[in-house]
């Protein structure tokens, strides 16, 4: 169960493009899974952005000198990503969490491959060792337009058996891009089960090269969001029920984590014809 | 505190926050809190539970219900904007059999009083609404959500014309058990808003609810395109309060006595006792949730603190408070005008 926490800022510190905070979370930190998101109110009490920001939670500590705390990734993008950069040791943050649906994990010790896209691999740390912790084979690619917008390539290193790395620009491992290498990974390592975190056009293709190879995947989402915690219907995307229906789901709460062959990836952004309740076509009936 | 509050005249101290009571009624809803969500805002109270306990507001306002399942507009439906934020969700939802088999029952066992906000595209859509809810224990009351296009009249909204703002509550009235008040939700968007809540009122509402959102646009400059993929939303947040607050205001002043659930940007206690102030009789925080899950509890304690410090000691006496201030201004002016009338009897 989510919770709202008075946290305070233990340190920030640069990676590449991107701010490493760490944040103190009380009881987050022991209730936090891999997967789950972090939402962060912006600028105080009195600010004028509302809305709060949300973040894959990177690593927790569950009791440190700070007591429990959990590490985000931040890519300063806009204004509250920008402010959040610019906070330092002590400072104050209101945050909730742990938000979403996590990872969910094989009973049986299968061969993974976990793939990211830019800062899209804060969450796949914490779940390679949750996967090695129950014996199953991790294999990583991660990939950037260029070197410095990679995240956590000497930690992957340490966790994964193989580490694949992509950029766009060719300026670390290979030229092009992670679904340009998965594909070898994949055979090299019989892959069981993909799970993948980045900008929805990578998740769009991993999904389809897995059920291509009739691979179970996991992909989790980034889908604009106004609360996270499920009361707005901002945030959702077409995906395929159990029952075969389509339906206009919310990502903040029954994602972000999607099998990715429920994903109707080409129709995100629309509300396909064939969804529960979608507008009648002109001239039809509902 | 920088500026010195006045208390009314009648009170001798400050309260303490806890004398203060803060029960209200709203077109005969007796309720223990005068706090409430606001329809969708709130989705249909379970999320927020786990922030706060739910039974102790005035009462969760659910999201607008239609008769059918509805899958919404396209996303992007959301933009942030100063101090607040453009929607175009596009009444979402399951349909009326299904939120009343999960959400209603769910309210219902939790022992959280519902206010059930019910949308159509047409006259006859709230009708059959009105009817099936009509078999449902527990509903405190309903909130007819008349800011929806009408799908035979073109698609002009409801709200925004007297005939068919009357049509809709007239049908929901004589559908609705007489015990069940039912509250007409305004939309800002009017050149007159009195005129539209007169004309809901005549047909039958009990109550007002005082503002939907304002109709906004915001254009993305890196894609060069409309930011909302329905192209324009409703705005909300502090940045619509001082409309919001104004509509209350001008509202009570045509209808002394219809009863009025205000909202529009409430983010504090302070908010809310403007809201009382202009003449609300309960309030509704929507948006700020957004920001704090927890924003109606606190709001809740932040404005009995407010009251207890103004010398209040029941809200009820806060309603309509500033409406009296040229009476209250005259008051204090009357004895020296008494010296003045005083000075003149002698020459
Ligand atoms: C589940 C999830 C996990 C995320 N994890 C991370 C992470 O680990 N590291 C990281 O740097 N970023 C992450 N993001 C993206 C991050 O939330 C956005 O970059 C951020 O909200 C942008 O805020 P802004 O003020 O800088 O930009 P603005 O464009 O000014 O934001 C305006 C509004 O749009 C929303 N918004 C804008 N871009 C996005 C986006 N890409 N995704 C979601 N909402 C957006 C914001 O929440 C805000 O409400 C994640 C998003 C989601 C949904
Ligand atoms: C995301 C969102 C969804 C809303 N959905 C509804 C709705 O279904 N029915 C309705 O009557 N009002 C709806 N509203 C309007 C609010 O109930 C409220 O009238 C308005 O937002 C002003 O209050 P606020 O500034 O506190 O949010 C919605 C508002 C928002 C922000
Ligand atoms: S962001 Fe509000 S429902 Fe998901």
């Amino acid at each position: 169960m989510p919770m709202q926490y008075r946290s305070e800022v233990v340190s920030s510190r640069r990676a590449g493009q991107y701010h490493v905070l760490t944040l103190t979370a009380g009881s987050i930190s022991e209730t936090t899974k891999p997967g789950h998101f972090l939402g962060v109110a912006i600028g105080g009490d009195e600010s004028g952005l509302l809305l709060r920001r949300a973040f894959s939670i990177h690593g927790v500590q569950e009791r440190g000198v700070f007591g429990g705390t959990v590490d985000i990734v931040v890519a300063a993008h806009g204004p509250g990503t920008r402010w959040l950069v610019g906070r330092h040791r002590a400072d104050p943050l209101d945050i909730i969490g742990p938000l979403g649906r996590p990872f969910s994990l094989p009973r049986d010790p299968v061969s993974c491959a976990l793939v990211g896209g830019g800062y899209g691999s804060a969450p796949l740390f914490m779940l390679a060792e949750h996967l090695r912790a129950r014996g199953c084979r991790v294999d990583m690619v991660l990939g950037a337009s260029t070197e410095e917008k990679l995240f956590g390539v000497l930690e992957a290193k340490r966790m994964a058996s193989t580490v694949t790395i992509t950029t766009d620009d060719g300026t670390l491992g290979e030229t092009g891009r992670v679904t340009d290498a998965l594909g070898k990974v994949m055979d090299d390592h019989d892959t069981d089960v993909v799970y993948a975190c980045g900008p929805m056009p990578m998740l769009a293709a991993v999904a389809d090269m897995a059920s291509d190879r009739g691979v179970y995947s996991q992909c989790a989402v980034e889908e604009s969001m106004a609360c996270g915690v499920g009361v707005c219907m901002t945030c959702v995307l077409p995906v395929i029920g159990d029952d075969g229906v389509t339906r206009m789901v919310r990502s903040c709460v029954e994602g972000p984590v999607f099998r990715g062959d429920r994903v109707r990836w080409s129709d995100v952004g629309t509300i396909p014809p064939d969804t529960l309740g979608a507008p009648a076509v002109e001239g039809g009936t509902r | 505190m920088t500026r010195a509050v006045v208390r009314p005249a009648e009170a001798l101290r400050p309260q303490t926050h806890d004398e203060v009571d803060m029960s209200t009624s709203l077109a005969g809803l007796d309720l223990p809190s005068p706090i409430l969500t606001a329809s969708g805002c709130a989705a249909a109270g379970k999320e927020l539970d786990q922030f706060f306990d739910i039974t102790e507001i005035g009462a969760v306002v659910t999201k607008s219900i239609m008769p059918e399942p509805r899958s919404g507009r396209a996303t992007p439906r959301m933009a942030e904007t100063p101090s607040g934020m453009l929607n175009s969700i596009g009444l979402q939802g399951p349909g009326i059999a299904s939120f009343i088999e999960r959400d209603l029952a769910w309210l219902r066992q939790r022992g959280a009083r519902a206010v059930v906000s019910i949308a159509g595209d047409t006259v006859d859509d709230y009708a059959r609404l009105a009817k099936t809810l009509r078999m449902q224990e527990g509903i405190s009351a309903i909130e007819v959500n008349i800011s929806c296009p009408n799908v035979e009249d073109r698609g002009k909204v409801f709200a925004c014309d007297a005939g068919s703002s009357s049509a809709v509550i007239q049908a929901v009235r004589r559908n609705t058990d007489s015990r069940v008040p039912i509250l007409a939700k305004l939309s800002p968007d009017v050149t007159d808003i009195t005129t539209i809540a007169l004309a809901c009122v005549r047909a039958g509402a009990d109550g007002l609810s005082v503002i939907n959102t304002l109709l906004g646009m915001v254009i993305d400059t890196d894609r060069l395109r409309p930011a909302l993929a329905g192209v324009t939303g409703g705005l909300s947040g502090p940045a619509i309060r001082p409309v919001a607050v104004r509509c209350v205001w001008q509202i009570r002043q045509a209808l002394p006595d219809v009863p009025i659930l205000g909202m529009g940007g409430v983010r504090t206690g302070l908010d809310a006792l403007q809201f009382l102030l202009a003449g609300a009789n309960a309030v509704s925080v929507g948006t700020m949730v957004f920001n704090d899950p927890s924003a109606p509890l606190r709001v809740h304690r932040e404005l009995q603190t407010a009251l207890a410090e103004r010398g209040f000691t029941r809200l009820v006496d806060a309603i309509s408070y500033a409406h009296g201030y040229l009476d209250r201004d005259q008051q204090t002016l009357d004895p020296i005008d008494e010296d003045v009338d005083a000075v003149a009897d002698e020459q």
